[in-house]
């Protein structure tokens, strides 16, 4: 069990996304364009590093029975402070997010790492392990937004890359587009994995 | 040994059918429709048709190349697929649509789910609903349909509403008449009247609409052809006419109940292209008996609650859209008890 291992887990082989298909509700709402998916990868990765840390800190004494109310609880806290923190400096991105900031609470990317990893190991690697797994997730976050926002409003990151003769496919940036687009891309690495296999 | 026999378990039933020969049956009845639509939208409905049933066509032999499949792109599936398409969109479209349209129908609505007779949806409609959420200013500009020489631009056509476009409008306007003028609540009751009144150009197809929707007089004569193949059954087509006229005669009038007028409801629009061509794919709808009735009212309802309450001024697409998803739970719940078999509870 390397530290390195606990880190790259969370991009590729344990990506919280295209491999454990957690977080779908988010990843689906917010990957329409590159800023909204960076906006929530960054906080999604803050309040999963905060609670694995915190977490794997009272593991020992929190009772086996109520663990769930006190992880939410941790979790709940590091959710307001980016809540509050990015309604104060980044009032825009606030705005776009919408209720997925709040939601982050019941991101069950979270709950599972804590559930699954802080609960039971120690701090150090708690926190490498919530780095890794918040990193994957925002780069999860990226390549849909990057795709969604390509195709359907020809830019990235809100800049125009296509020449102004390109009708965006407007339906990628809708919702039907994000199921679209996330069909894919597992479809993709799945595909990758077989191949892998033979 | 000879090919033809065969030693296989019963049912020992012969049908000379094959998917090549339903399949370019239905083409040919929709024919008609075509040489009418290019007489009236002028030859860029050609151009259109031939777009898309080969970008169909390509797509298909393309993915099941890479998908390592046998190739029968030349079923007729594909092609009428495409043609179904360019039939759903209008005519003014730029000519990359009916392209993009088709490969969506094809690679998503079709090949994705595995091929012909896996899928759940009608292609061609979710490769309308694809463009129609994509470029709605593209799919919802009509041009007026008058006999043209034409140009191959199609620069010379005039913008107009399709009659559905115009009954919804003048429909809004009459349900809130205290926001308007007198005047405009006026124009909108005549506006009503004159639909109305030509109803005969909705049957001709004079009419604004997509490309193969508007002349009914065709369309019908191929469905009739089919009906007489046996290629679709009664069923479904009537049930959806048959709710959609009973609803819009009930609700559709303006002034109460049982006021509306069945008959504008079921010529115009594409609800004779979708009740005949759409509904009846025997991938996507059911096969028993009392499922294809419901199928059919479920339609119907969809498609007159879009029409009256609804965002959009026509129904039909995403009503069959929807009941395609409807149909694997249809065709168990109305499983046909087994000859012989007992209930359960018995």
């Amino acid at each position: 069990m390397s530290v390195v291992h606990e880190f790259t887990k969370g991009f590729y082989k344990q990506n919280p996304v295209f491999k454990q298909a957690l977080g779908l509700c988010p990843t689906l709402a917010v990957s329409n364009s590159v800023e909204s998916a960076l906006g929530m990868g960054a906080a999604a990765t803050f309040v999963l590093l905060c609670s694995n840390f915190i977490i794997s800190l009272i593991r020992k004494i929190v009772p086996a029975k109520i663990r769930i109310p006190i992880y939410i609880v941790v979790i709940a806290t590091f959710v307001t402070i980016v809540d509050l923190a990015m309604a104060g400096f980044l009032p825009a991105l606030h705005k776009t997010l919408g209720i997925f900031v709040p939601l982050i609470v019941v991101n069950c990317i979270i709950l599972g790492r804590a559930e699954a990893y802080a609960g039971k190991n120690n701090v150090g690697l708690s926190i490498v392990d919530g780095l890794g797994m918040g990193l994957g997730f925002t780069c999860a976050l990226l390549l849909l937004g990057a795709i969604r926002e390509f195709l359907g409003n020809g830019s990235l990151l809100g800049i125009p890359i296509l020449s102004a003769n390109f009708e965006p496919v407007l339906i990628m940036i809708l919702p039907p587009g994000a199921f679209l687009t996330i069909g894919f891309v597992l479809g993709f690495f799945n595909w990758l994995e077989n191949r892998r296999a033979k | 040994m000879d090919k033809k026999y065969f030693v296989s378990s019963s049912p020992h039933v012969f049908a000379n059918d094959s998917i090549p020969k339903i399949m370019y049956t239905v083409v040919l009845a929709l024919v008609p429709a075509g040489i009418g639509a290019i007489y009236y939208f002028g030859p860029r409905a050609l151009w259109i048709i031939l777009i898309a049933i080969v970008s169909a066509v390509a797509t298909e032999a393309l993915l099941q190349k890479l998908m390592k499949r046998s190739l029968t792109a030349w079923d007729g599936s594909a092609i009428l697929t495409g043609l179904l398409l360019a039939y759903n969109v209008a005519p003014s479209v730029p000519l990359w649509m009916p392209a993009v349209g088709s490969f969506f129908a094809i690679a998503v609505g079709k090949m994705v789910f595995g091929g012909l007779g896996y899928n759940p949806m009608n292609p061609a409609l979710l490769g309308r609903a694809f463009l129609l959420a994509s470029w709605p200013t593209h799919m919802t500009i009509f041009t007026d349909a008058v006999p043209r020489g034409g140009t191959v631009s199609g620069i010379d056509m005039m913008t107009n509403a399709t009659p559905l476009n115009v009954l919804k409008s003048a429909q809004g306007i009459l349900a809130n008449p205290q926001q308007f003028t007198p005047e405009q609540t006026r124009e909108a009751g005549e506006a009503i009247g004159k639909l109305y009144d030509s109803l005969d150009k909705l049957f001709m197809g004079q009419i604004g609409g997509c490309i193969g929707e508007t002349s009914v007089i065709l369309l019908l004569i191929g469905a009739a052809y089919l009906m007489y193949k046996r290629y679709i059954g009664w069923k479904v087509p009537f049930t959806f006419i048959g709710t959609v006229a009973l609803l819009s005669w009930i609700f559709g009038g303006t002034e109460g109940l049982f006021t509306g007028n069945p008959i504008f409801h079921i010529l115009s629009g594409g609800l004779i292209l979708g009740a005949f061509y759409m509904a009846t794919d025997m991938v996507t709808s059911p096969v028993t008996f009392r499922g294809r009735l419901y199928f059919g009212i479920g339609c119907g309802m969809i498609t007159f609650v879009i029409r009256r309450i609804g965002g959009y001024p026509e129904g039909v697409s995403y009503s069959i859209l929807l009941m395609n998803l409807l149909t694997p739970l249809l065709d168990r719940w109305t499983r046909p008890k087994v000859f012989g078999g007992r209930k359960k509870n018995e």
